[in-house]
Order: structure tokens, then C-alpha cells, then sequence
């Protein structure tokens, strides 16, 4: 058992050590820069990771063109666009605001709102519920 | 009575909807549709791997639609889809333009192309992966349909088939007035 648990512990503290982008900037602007794009751009071959995340031949191509266009200045929406322009909005983790993915954006709110609603009623009428009933509750006659 | 269980009921049977209307369109990479249709296939100058020194232009292409396809040695699917390719090379479909994509060394390619034969007008070399990008290729291969203005008409993702062929390229090619001048 306690073998078992050393083993998991050093599995985990091993974890880390594969992390595979070792890109390095001069400026720590653009290193922060390139560490959040790399990391909200969807590798376009696994689908379900980012670019930063992925092993994969392709994530480590478009790593590299992140990695160019941070090094040419460009701000992080010009670099998203470039993205956009070739693979699709479906490469961005976070939707654009945008008209039309307004709902997606607003619809957690109009949801939360619903919830509020309707816990807001069914509170009120417990409570008017527990005014109305003034008979004893049957079997509890007290001690 | 009825009334109380309506409500519940109409919501869970519209979540029910919309969650099965998503799940059956949640996007996979082979039918994600391609930004690229309908606008213009983007311009490159690459190596031209059919004459080692000189490069190669897809520019020269347009006044006629042509395919790109997007291969590797390394790619397992572009050799069962290779056959196919050759079917539609000699019956002079339209010219195929290869894209050798991230092939990291000529003589893989040459040697592919001696032994199961070459379907391609010409072949671009992409050693780095950069012009894939541009087009925004994810995974080999993939077929693009170019008209004679230049623009990018359908993507393929995955390999040519007889059907798929039929079904897609042959319609955009005969019936579009302008793919097919």
C-alpha cells in the first residue's frame, strides 16, 4: 500500500518535467503573451487540446507561427484573426463576442435568472404554505 | 393536476432537443466546413520538388480548375488513397497539384512516386508545414477543389474515394460555369 502510494507521488511529481514548450522570449511581455495564446488556441488534429497541450506534428507548427507573429509585435487579436482567417472561429477555445454568438455568451445569465425565478416562487409559497397551516401536525403532541 | 407536470415535462422534452440537435453536428475534423470556400486559394511560391532549384507557383494554374492535394510519405491514408488519384490522372480530370507536405527528406517522395507512380501536374515542397497552414490543413490528406478564378470551391478531409468524387468534385467542376471555363 505504502508502495503503491510512493509510487502514484512520484508519478505525479514527475508530471511537469514533460511539459513540452521550452519557446523562450527575451521579453517577458511576449513569453506571457505567447503562454496565453498557445494556450486558448484548440489543436486542430485532437480537437479537445490546445495548441500548448498537444504533441502532435501540427500543434507544434502552429506554435511556431504563434511564436513568429508574437515576435513581429502582433497584438493577440491580430494573432487570433490569423487563425480565424485559416482554420475557422472553431479554433478559438473562448467564442468571439460577436452579434452572433451574443446567446452564448448571455445565455448563463438568462439561465441564472430563470433558477432565481423559480426559486424565488417556490420559497414563497412554502412560506405561505407554513402561515396557512395552524393545525397541529398529526402524532406530534408534544412532550 | 395535468398542469403541473406540463411544464417540467415541455422543458425537459426541448432540452432533450437541443441537446440531441448538437451532439449530432458537434463539429469532427472531416466535417468541419473549411473557411477557404468560397474565397481565394491563397498564392505560394515553394520548392519545386519535380525540379530540384527551381520553385513553383500555383499562380501559373488558374485560367483552368485544378485539385491541390495535400500528402506525405508518412501518411498512411495518402497511400490508400493514392490509386484513386491515379485513376483521375489518366483520365486527364483536371490537373492534380501536389503538396508534399512536411516530407522532411526529397528522396522519400521520389521513391514514393517510382513505386505507385505519379499522379501529380507538378509538387510543391512544404518541409516546414508553413503553407499547409495557410490553407488550413489539419490532418493529410486533403483535397482542395480550385476553379478557374482561383477560387477555393470544396475541401476535402480524408481520402478521395470513386463516390465522394461522383458526389462532390464532379458536380462543382461540370456545373459551375466558372470552374468549369
Amino acid at each position: 500500500m505504502r508502495a503503491l502510494f510512493l509510487s502514484v507521488l512520484l508519478a505525479l511529481s514527475v508530471a511537469p518535467a514533460f511539459a513540452i514548450d521550452i519557446t523562450q522570449f527575451d521579453d517577458p511581455a511576449k513569453q506571457e503573451q505567447y503562454l496565453r495564446l498557445t494556450h486558448e488556441l484548440r489543436c486542430m488534429q485532437c480537437l479537445n487540446t490546445s495548441i500548448a497541450d498537444s504533441q502532435v506534428d501540427l500543434a507544434a507548427d502552429l506554435r511556431h507561427e504563434v511564436r513568429d507573429l508574437v515576435n513581429q509585435g502582433k497584438t493577440d487579436d491580430e494573432i487570433r484573426k490569423y487563425m480565424v482567417d485559416r482554420y475557422g472561429e472553431f479554433i478559438l477555445f473562448r467564442p468571439l463576442t460577436n452579434a452572433r454568438n451574443m446567446w452564448l455568451w448571455l445565455a448563463p445569465i438568462i439561465f441564472l435568472m430563470i433558477g432565481g425565478l423559480v426559486a424565488v416562487r417556490i420559497l414563497r409559497q412554502r412560506a405561505k404554505l407554513v402561515d396557512q397551516d395552524n393545525e397541529p401536525i398529526e402524532g406530534d403532541t408534544g412532550r | 393536476m395535468m398542469n403541473r407536470f406540463l411544464l417540467p415535462l415541455g422543458v425537459f422534452i426541448l432540452l432533450a432537443v437541443v441537446l440531441y440537435v448538437g451532439v449530432q453536428n458537434s463539429p469532427d475534423r472531416e466535417h468541419l466546413r473549411s473557411v477557404l470556400i468560397g474565397k481565394p486559394a491563397p498564392q505560394f511560391t515553394l520548392p519545386d520538388l519535380m525540379n530540384p532549384g527551381q520553385t513553383l507557383s500555383n499562380a501559373q494554374f488558374k485560367g483552368k480548375p485544378y485539385l491541390l492535394n495535400v500528402w506525405g510519405t508518412w501518411c498512411v491514408t495518402c497511400r490508400v488513397e493514392h490509386p484513386m488519384l491515379m485513376q483521375l490522372a489518366q483520365k486527364q480530370a483536371v490537373p492534380i497539384i501536389g503538396l508534399n507536405w512536411k516530407d522532411e527528406d526529397e528522396s522519400l517522395a521520389h521513391e514514393w512516386l517510382q513505386e505507385f507512380g505519379n499522379p501529380y501536374t507538378a509538387i510543391a515542397q512544404d518541409k516546414p508545414g508553413r503553407e499547409a497552414i495557410n490553407w488550413g490543413v489539419t490532418a493529410a490528406p486533403e483535397t482542395f477543389l480550385v476553379d478557374a478564378e482561383g477560387i477555393v470551391q470544396y475541401r476535402l478531409a480524408g481520402a478521395m474515394t470513386p463516390e465522394i468524387w461522383e458526389k462532390e468534385f464532379l458536380p462543382r467542376i461540370q456545373g459551375n460555369p466558372t470552374v468549369s471555363r
